[in-house]
């Protein structure tokens, strides 16, 4: 926890696509890259820090005004508007710290565009785009909304530098008015409240854990072993529906979730009745 | 103006705010024409709050109503700000899915059906927080599929506002209608300050809040779309008239180069100040429109 945030998203997005630059006219903090996968020809995005960028509460790697417009126009643009043809696959390098939290960013509504990222994701993803995340270091709250929520497909690495939730510890400490400690215990009493991903995989929302070895240093065996994990859940995804049915049909969301589904099924039932 | 012609219509009008999410919803629809659904005789509770020794809620703060607006088929959903400040988790995040996607569904098959958001709510339940984060995600997925046949009309009265998560829900929604003492907002001030540093923002600062969040910034940049008084007749009626028009011709999540060039244009430099912003983006737009037109 105590590494800097989104270097990581940085080496796996140099490892899987050999480009390290973002592309012309784009921002410094928001990495695309074309690379092959398999026969498909993937869409790579990922966003890194960038200490120069023009706004200061994005510097440490979270997701702002530039990072959210510049996934949107990366996405949007390989999106395929005509039927019945294989769709290229797009996969979001997830290693983000948070959104923004500037008065810049809230004053030229940041809310807007976090939703038009997450609009142009979710785009392809009904297009017949095999969306997948994969989540190899930090993946919080908007920012995760942001940049990969909407994928039909997320992988993370089982790795205890993995974390997934809505607000950092201190933070939700804070709010909640609890102790890192309280917050803790909790975590291991109540899975959806855990920072750990092991917990997180309990919830059924993620396609699939990958165990791998020395994540921040990753051997060429390794990157095989990724990439060839990526053409699985892109294969899977094609195989699948177009929406996120697949995170309420998993084992895990079938134990975890089930007040969730239970009013899920009560809303149907009541739906036509009378 | 007399004095006699001001003051009856202030008093008599029907404070929208005042309500609550239950009657907020009620006060939307063709009299007679809803029914509540997964209402609190179902008791579906989030059995995370227990655990945590809060008490939950039979409705766990979500409020469902089926029925016509302007004998318009739609589906009406309002979360009870004063409930964990409307915020989501599973049981209230699943009621929303569910009822989008039932909307969906009757949408392609020939009932088209509408959907108005009742959005009063600090986004993730916090003492749920993957699951509230995830469910988010979803609502926003069902929203889109929404999308491509009805509209989704989003409604921020206040006084909670719309933040975290659930302001996304708010940014694709097809419309967005706000009274003067609503808010719209990724992270509220209180966040930024602790995150951030008071020089980022001063969370006691009443007036910088609203001249950033609040519904006549919000609408008078054009990013939500009407200003409406606190009244429930003029609420209703602005509702009637998004429905009555249908879906936008793009939605404004999707006009991503109209707001791309527009923040390439800010002096990063320094804070924006929000009336400047106002009448820059407002000039911009007005350009745009008469472009397309």
């Amino acid at each position: 926890m105590s590494k800097q945030v989104g270097l990581r998203g940085k080496t796996w997005f140099q490892a899987l696509t050999s480009v390290n630059s973002p592309m012309g006219g784009d921002p410094g903090s928001v990495l695309t890259a074309d690379a092959r996968l398999g026969e498909d020809t993937a869409r790579f995005l990922c966003v890194v820090p960038d200490p120069k960028a023009r706004f200061p509460c994005v510097r440490r790697g979270e997701v702002g005004l530039e990072e959210a417009y510049t996934l949107a126009t990366r996405v949007s643009e390989v999106i395929d508007h005509s039927e019945n043809v294989k769709k290229r696959p797009i996969v979001a390098i997830v290693d983000v710290k948070s959104q923004a939290y500037g008065r810049r960013e809230e004053t030229a509504a940041i809310f807007l565009a976090a939703a038009t990222a997450a609009d142009a994701y979710a785009s392809a993803r009904m297009k017949g785009h095999p969306v997948i995340a994969l989540i190899v270091g930090h993946a919080f709250s908007g920012g995760f909304l942001t940049h990969g929520y909407q994928a039909n497909r997320i992988l993370a690495f089982d790795d205890d530098d993995i974390v997934i939730h809505a607000m950092h510890k201190e933070a939700a400490a804070r709010i909640t008015l609890r102790s890192v400690a309280d917050l803790d215990r909790l975590g291991h009493e109540v899975p959806p409240m855990s920072y750990d991903v092991r917990d997180y995989a309990k919830l059924g929302l993620l396609h699939k854990l990958l165990h791998i070895q020395d994540p921040d240093t990753p051997a060429p065996a390794t990157v095989a072993q990724i990439q060839k994990e990526l053409i699985d859940a892109i294969a899977d995804a094609r195989a699948g529906s177009t929406d996120l049915r697949n995170r309420l049909e998993s084992k895990g969301a079938r134990e975890m979730r089930k007040a969730g589904l239970a009013a899920r099924a009560y809303m149907e039932k009541q739906w036509s009745g009378d | 103006m007399s004095v006699a012609t001001v003051i009856p219509a202030f008093v008599t009008r029907e404070s929208f705010i005042e309500l609550e999410a239950r009657d907020r919803a009620q006060a939307l629809m063709d009299p007679g024409s809803w029914r509540e659904l997964v209402g609190p005789f179902d008791r579906i509770e989030s059995p995370w709050l227990p655990m945590q020794s809060i008490a939950p809620q039979s409705d766990d703060g979500c409020v469902v109503l089926k029925g016509t607006i302007a004998g318009q088929a739609t589906v009406v959903i309002a979360l009870e700000g004063g409930f964990q400040a409307g915020s989501i988790g599973e049981v209230s995040g699943a009621k929303m899915t569910a009822a989008l996607d039932l909307a969906t569904h009757d949408s392609e098959n020939g009932r088209k059906t509408a959907a108005v958001l009742l959005l009063e709510t600090g986004g993730v339940r916090l003492q749920e927080a993957n699951l509230g984060l995830a469910a988010i995600a979803e609502v926003m997925a069902s929203i889109f599929a929404l999308r491509q046949h009805a509209p989704v009309v989003t409604v921020i009265a206040g006084t909670v506002g719309c933040f975290g998560g659930m302001s996304l829900v708010a940014g694709i929604s097809s419309y967005i209608l706000m009274t003067r003492e609503a808010r719209l907002g990724l992270n509220g001030a209180e966040v930024i300050e602790q995150e951030s540093g008071i020089e980022e923002f001063d969370s006691s600062d009443r007036a910088l809040i609203w001249a950033v969040f609040g519904g006549e910034q919000r609408v008078g940049m054009g990013v939500a779309d009407e200003l409406l008084q606190d009244d429930a007749k003029e609420i209703a009626a602005a509702v009637q008239r998004c429905l009555k028009v249908g879906l936008p011709v793009v939605h404004r999540s999707q006009q991503i180069d109209l707001y791309r060039d527009g923040i390439a244009a800010l002096d990063t430099s320094q804070q924006i100040e929000p009336l400047t912003l106002r009448k820059n983006w407002n000039n911009k737009q007005a350009k745009t429109k008469e472009g397309s037109a």
